[in-house]
């Protein structure tokens, strides 16, 4: 069951695979290519700043999806026949993590191999962008679905979902984006620290959280 | 999920209530494998709630439900991906619940015409069709059925009261909350008012 329930989610999240849309990708790499046109063609200055925005762009690409993660789910009643069968809310949202996780962080993985070659950005800092990237971005994940779990049963939840996710992030990016300035791996020991204790969490939370929407 | 031998639906001492407001209290009934029972109600009497009070999705004010058996649930929310065609959707239901011959649940529910069109561009009607379909493929011994007739034709109202009285005969448990009467042989049926803060209890 558990499974089959991830195969879904993940047809409905997966850029390129039908449901899902390629948007936060896009969004990715358009920050990258247009940041050398905004600040010039400086390469020492783009080789220096360029690592800070890629952390940005993967941030506010995380913001993207979680309109539709978990409220549009609430309305279908897909949890509440989930819960008839027996599945507990956390499990619904430790897959439901997984799939969303799944569906944005390898692809921005990725896409920062295109993104560094605008930005100039090579060597040692590249490995530390990328690993942090692969450090920071399940924690990334995490928070935004605790907070989209919180904020379904708002009226204007998507609205204030992006709002609410960027103080929360903050660690995730001061670690992170702060490894490359100071061209410090000990650095990314926090970010997957922070991101390991997030990733345990919200299952719980979001858990929680829709269960509380349920009652009313 | 099958069935178990002698399922059972249980209230005792049932309110529910929504926002600040009781809808009901003292709601006590008991449903032995085999029988249907029809719950009326006007609009906002707290139908959907007891349904969902029953299922477990939220708690009641007080009192308990007792259950023996699984529990199918046919609301207004078919729990169905809107843009997946009808045959994707399902098949997702199909394969967690493994049911048992999906095509002849589709064909006797009249979707084969519709297995291609995505959920989102069915008629109110379809809709519901389509999650009976669902409701067929779990086999749950225990059907809430919350309006099953509404935005339904003539012909699909008749497949409905016939798939409930199989149901029912084949030892199977449905409660079923509408406005429109249903012809299903030997059902009880009890109006959610009798039970309402203002009312002194069943006449």
């Amino acid at each position: 069951m558990l499974g089959q329930l991830l195969r879904r989610d993940l047809a409905q999240f997966f850029p390129f695979a039908g449901g899902g849309a390629a948007l936060p990708v896009v969004f990715f790499v358009a920050v990258a290519m247009l940041y050398p046109f905004a600040v010039g063609p400086d390469a020492a200055v783009l080789a220096k700043t360029g690592g800070g925005v890629v952390w940005i762009a993967a941030l506010l690409a995380a913001i993207l999806p979680l309109e539709k993660l978990v409220a549009r789910d609430i309305e279908l009643g897909f949890f509440d026949q989930l819960r008839l069968r027996g599945l507990t809310e956390e499990v619904m949202m430790a897959v439901r993590l997984i799939a969303h996780w799944l569906s944005f962080g390898p692809v921005l993985v990725l896409a920062t191999f295109p993104a560094a070659a605008l930005l100039n950005i090579e060597g040692e800092t590249f490995r530390l962008l990328i690993l942090g990237l692969i450090a920071g971005t399940p924690g990334l994940a995490a928070i935004g679905l605790i907070i989209a779990a919180l904020t379904a049963s708002l009226r204007a939840g998507a609205a204030l979902s992006g709002l609410l996710l960027i103080p929360l992030a903050l660690p995730i990016l001061i670690f992170g984006a702060g490894a490359l300035a100071r061209q410090d791996p000990a650095s990314l020991g926090f970010v997957g620290a922070i991101s390991l204790g997030l990733v345990a969490l919200a299952p719980f939370a979001a858990g929680a959280a829709i269960r509380a929407a349920r009652e009313q | 999920m099958q069935a178990p031998l002698r399922p059972l639906l249980e209230a005792r001492d049932l309110a529910c209530q929504r926002g600040e407001r009781l809808l009901f209290r003292r709601l006590s009934f008991r449903l032995e494998a085999g029988t249907a029972c029809h719950v009326t109600g006007a609009n906002g009497a707290g139908k959907t709630t007891l349904l969902r009070a029953l299922a477990g999705l939220t708690t009641p004010f007080a009192g308990e439900v007792l259950r023996e058996g699984t529990l199918g649930l046919l609301d207004d929310r078919t729990g169905l991906d809107p843009e997946f065609p009808v045959a994707r959707a399902l098949a997702f239901w199909f394969g967690v619940d493994q049911a048992d011959a999906p095509q002849a649940i589709m064909a006797r529910l009249r979707l084969d015409a519709l297995a291609e069109v995505p959920v989102r561009y069915l008629s109110t009607g379809q809709k519901k069709r389509a999650a009976l379909a669902r409701l067929i493929g779990q086999r749950a011994a225990i059907w809430l059925l919350d309006e099953p007739l509404s935005g339904l034709d003539t012909a699909s109202q008749g497949l409905v009261t016939a798939l409930v009285a199989e149901h029912c005969s084949a030892g199977g448990i449905a409660l079923i909350a509408s406005h429109q009467p249903l012809d299903v042989p030997d059902m009880t049926s009890f109006a959610i008012e009798d039970f309402a803060l203002t009312s002194t209890g069943p006449a």
